[in-house]
């Protein structure tokens, strides 16, 4: 029998171990019972221990935390637009860690109207990938996100696609698709991965400070829409990208 | 990529400090000091490496200056903390209390890479990097850390959660 070793232990209990190492271990384990027992009190701490902090991500951040950046940000860069971004982000950011009556925003939402108040304003560079390479965009978000993305086509609604930028979310890369209408109204997409088996594929609003978001969960994937446009207007359009996701 | 890519990763941050310490003020605390050094060296870092390894290598140089620093203090408040009672029977339903502490009990050092792996989710290379260590130091300190973890909570001996170092 191969020889295994203690890393491959921690790494089978980490999932991270390739096919052929893990069949190795488990032939192994299969003669070690004690093994078999140490190994599944690692993974339940494993477990125990990302239900015991993963609420924290879920939390309001405090405003405080945002002053070492507005500061410094506002020392360095009082010309630079970044700070005309960050302002906004801040402003919705410590506005939605005053405690509020309703119920806490759901954190799809809250990351997807961050992401919409810091990349929206942009005027130099809202997007990574611009509309002209459309198809590179695609291929590209698809990959990093895994999922074989589709971009609606609002055209018909009077928005073009600007192009996308790729962002880093609690549970990986998560993907911006960013809108614009004639009078330069911006409306993006975020499409991030989903943690467990939620399958929840209603629709729901939430509105956060000037970003309204209409946001919903399919199969793994979950979808937020965000524009600083009214909630019947928004709802129509994403009304039109759940359809062309789901036809 | 710019430095406004910082502020997504401040629940993720505010998440480990928050299992380092404990304590969500020092915790928060922690964060505020990350954030500020991330912030001002930003030039710093280096265009397409991974930002969150970054900011988590920072974090920890701010945590390993504070332990540091206040290392009298934090022996002194591991030294209050209270036996963990041990029921070895229930060990399929482990308290989420019990593990709180016993996390706390461990060295810092341990705790660390037991949090980024576990919580986190890093690689062993990614939490190499963000400790700045060998993975062989990174795969010894988890291996020790949840062993340490085990033995305290499935009452292999009444371990008393002071017996740090």
């Amino acid at each position: 029998m191969t020889m295994v070793t203690e890393s491959d232990l921690h790494a089978y209990v980490d999932g991270v171990l390739p096919e052929r190492a893990r069949a190795e271990v488990e032939d192994w384990l299969a003669a070690h019972p004690d093994e078999t027992e140490r190994l599944r009190a690692y993974r339940e701490q494993n477990a125990v221990l990302r239900s015991l902090f993963n609420p924290v991500l879920e939390e309001p951040v405090p405003a405080s935390l945002f002053r070492p950046i507005a500061r410094a940000g506002w020392r360095r860069y009082a010309l630079a637009a970044g700070v005309f971004v960050v302002g906004i982000a801040l402003g919705w950011i410590m506005r939605s860690a005053l405690p509020s009556p309703a119920a806490p925003s759901p954190s799809l939402a809250r990351q997807a109207a961050i992401a919409h108040a810091v990349y929206a304003p942009e005027v130099r560079h809202p997007v990574e990938v611009a509309a002209d390479q459309e198809d590179h965009l695609v291929k590209w978000l698809s990959k990093r996100v895994g999922t074989e993305l589709k971009n609606p086509n609002l055209h018909a609604l009077g928005y073009e696609l600007v192009g996308g930028r790729l962002l880093s979310g609690p549970q990986g890369p998560v993907a911006q698709f960013m809108y614009q209408d004639a009078r330069g109204q911006r409306l993006t997409l975020y499409v991030a991965r989903q943690r467990g088996e939620r399958r929840d594929t209603a629709f729901r609003y939430s509105q956060e400070e000037r970003v309204s978001v209409f946001y919903w969960v399919d199969g793994s994937f979950g979808y937020a829409l965000s524009g600083e446009i009214g909630r019947s207007q928004l709802l129509e359009v994403a009304d039109a990208v759940y359809k062309q996701l789901n036809p | 990529m710019d430095r406004q890519h910082i502020v997504e990763h401040i629940p993720r941050l505010r998440r480990y400090a928050r299992a380092l310490l404990g304590d969500r003020y020092a915790a928060d605390d922690l964060v505020q000091d990350t954030l500020e050094r991330a912030w001002n060296k930003f030039y710093l870092w280096r265009p397409g490496s991974d930002l969150r390894a970054w900011l988590f290598a920072i974090m920890h140089n701010v945590f390993v200056n504070q332990v540091r620093r206040h290392r009298n203090e934090i022996e002194q408040t591991m030294e209050e903390l209270p036996v963990v009672a041990v029921r070895a029977t229930q060990i399929e339903q482990l308290e989420l209390r019990d593990v709180d502490r016993a996390l706390g009990a461990l060295p810092s050092e341990q705790r660390e890479v037991l949090l980024l792996i576990a919580v986190e989710q890093m690689t062993y290379g990614e939490a190499s990097r963000a400790l700045d260590v060998p993975i062989g130091t990174v795969m010894s300190r988890l291996s020790r850390g949840r062993e340490r973890m085990r033995q305290v909570l499935g009452g292999q001996a009444a371990v008393p959660l002071k017996a740090v170092k």
